[in-house]
């Protein structure tokens, strides 16, 4: 149940959804009908420093940024995780800290290790 | 302070006396979209002339002064002319991805909006996961950014896209830790209940030290997430032309620029719900009567004004710190933002557990 109405909250998330595909589906309308329309083939090449392309734009790519990826997911699955925790460590008391302290090693043990094996490095 | 359920209430019952249930939610559901979709036209014609008149201050300009009085007609007539641009379609492209990014970068921080608590009484989405929502719908935009860079058949896009990928999903870790450092000390995640929770005085002030280092760390983290300087790799103009929106002309380009000005008023509005108490004004237990003359300044005054602000000191980042390079800026993240949020987080839970706050 929401502050303002008694709608529940689904409906409005699917409302508010629905009102930026609205946004994007009226301001092509109208730009579609008042833009000006022309052909050639120079305009329909990628803008590359103004020369022709070469080879394929969409290609494998550097790895470095997998690397992080993948860090990225171990981490963020961990912060969610923290989650439900954060919502019930004032109640707990010093029970929550002795809980979440050994997840916590586990988490910067992780960090450590992945620091030590060189992954935070950008190569 | 002036509750605005009172209306909405109001509103809601004169609307379910004439007619069924379907209906009135109905008629309350468009009107919600039309208020979403005005505030989100306005706050971006206003960002985007706030940025560019602030901008020529720092550096000592005048910026856009021609069109109307001190430039303020000029967003409208930016506004015209970008509707007025030919929609490009390329060689080589993938169509479907092409055009479904502008969707995914304009719902998601429309959804965003939507939750964000304008005033007593004014807000739209209210999840009892409220700002865990907000982060998961914000990775969506992430989405958006790189399938534009890869869709667009276009090598400078496409490092643009990478760039940001990597960018948005690490700071996004530190942004999550801060924020998740004020939700141990709060004890909720509902946006309404943790701005109720300030009422006795602003988590920043109540959590002091760690709350202090949690604002800083969200601050920065937030300035990588929106992409702006100093980390504005992804559209660093001397190397990458535009970044991944190069290949965009048009009304298309615009949907990447309104959402980039919207994701800085999101994430201004955030900070200042986080640790700065929303809409809550300024108040300090036991001086009863300096907190009766806070109540008098409308709700929605105090958020616009503290997101305003901090907008400001986001902006004021980019004309004072000079461009990072990539590996810099994986590095302060991944080596120093982090652990130190990760220790913050423990610092928090600990001050919690003792007792050691206000």
């Amino acid at each position: 149940m929401n502050l303002l109405l008694e709608i529940g909250n689904g409906t409005l998330a699917i409302t508010a959804t629905l009102t930026g595909i609205l946004l994007v589906v009226a301001a092509l309308l109208i730009a579609r009908l008042i833009s000006p329309k022309s052909y050639s083939v120079k305009k329909s090449e990628p803008f590359e420093c103004g020369i022709p392309t070469r080879g394929e734009s969409m290609m494998q790519f550097k790895a470095g940024y997998y690397i992080f990826a993948i860090l990225f997911l171990i981490f963020d699955v961990e912060t969610v995780f923290l989650y439900p925790w954060a919502t019930v460590a004032r109640d707990m008391g010093t029970k929550s800290l002795l809980c979440i302290g050994i997840f916590m090693v586990i988490l910067v043990l992780g960090l450590a290790y992945a620091w030590k094996k060189g992954a935070l490095k950008w190569k | 302070m002036f509750n605005f359920g009172t209306w909405t209430s109001a509103i809601n019952e004169a609307l379910l006396s004439v007619m069924p249930e379907w209906t009135a939610v109905l008629i309350e559901c468009v009107v919600i979209g039309v208020l979403v979709l005005l505030t989100y036209t306005v706050l971006a014609l206003f960002y985007i002339l706030y940025e560019r008149k602030l901008c020529a201050w720092f550096q000592c300009r005048l910026g856009p002064m021609r069109v109307g009085k001190w430039g303020l007609l000029q967003v409208f007539a930016d506004m015209f002319k970008i509707l007025i641009k030919e929609l490009i379609s390329l060689k080589g492209t993938d169509r479907f991805l092409f055009k479904l990014a502008p969707y995914l970068v304009i719902t998601s921080s429309v959804v965003m909006l939507a939750c964000l608590p304008w005033g007593n009484g004014l807000q739209i989405i209210n999840f009892n996961i409220g700002i865990f929502f907000v982060l998961a719908v914000s990775s969506v935009g992430v989405l958006g950014i790189l399938l534009a860079g890869w869709s667009s058949n276009n090598k400078y896009t496409l490092i643009g896209a990478m760039r940001s990928g990597a960018q948005m999903i690490s700071y996004e870790l530190s942004l999550g830790l801060a924020i998740l450092t004020i939700i141990v000390f709060a004890g909720t995640m509902n946006i309404n209940e943790l701005v109720l929770e300030q009422n006795n005085g602003w988590f920043i002030f109540r959590g002091h030290i760690p709350a202090i280092i949690a604002f800083v760390i969200y601050v920065i983290a937030a300035t990588a997430e929106t992409n702006r300087g100093p980390f504005d790799l992804p559209e660093a103009e001397h190397e990458l032309i535009a970044g991944y929106h190069t290949e965009y002309s048009g009304i298309h380009f615009g949907f990447f620029y309104l959402a980039e000005y919207l994701n800085l008023f999101i994430v201004s509005g955030i900070a200042s719900l986080m640790f700065l108490g929303g809409w809550m004004p300024l108040h300090i237990p036991g001086w009863d009567g300096f907190n009766a003359v806070m109540n008098w300044i409308p709700s929605i005054v105090w958020f616009v004004g503290k997101s305003f602000f901090i907008s400001f000191v986001i902006i004021w980042f980019k004309w004072t710190f000079p461009r990072v390079r990539i590996d810099q800026m994986l590095a302060f993240e991944w080596k120093y933002l982090m652990p130190i949020a990760l220790c913050n987080l423990i610092l928090m839970a600990v001050f919690v557990a003792l007792g050691w706050h206000f």
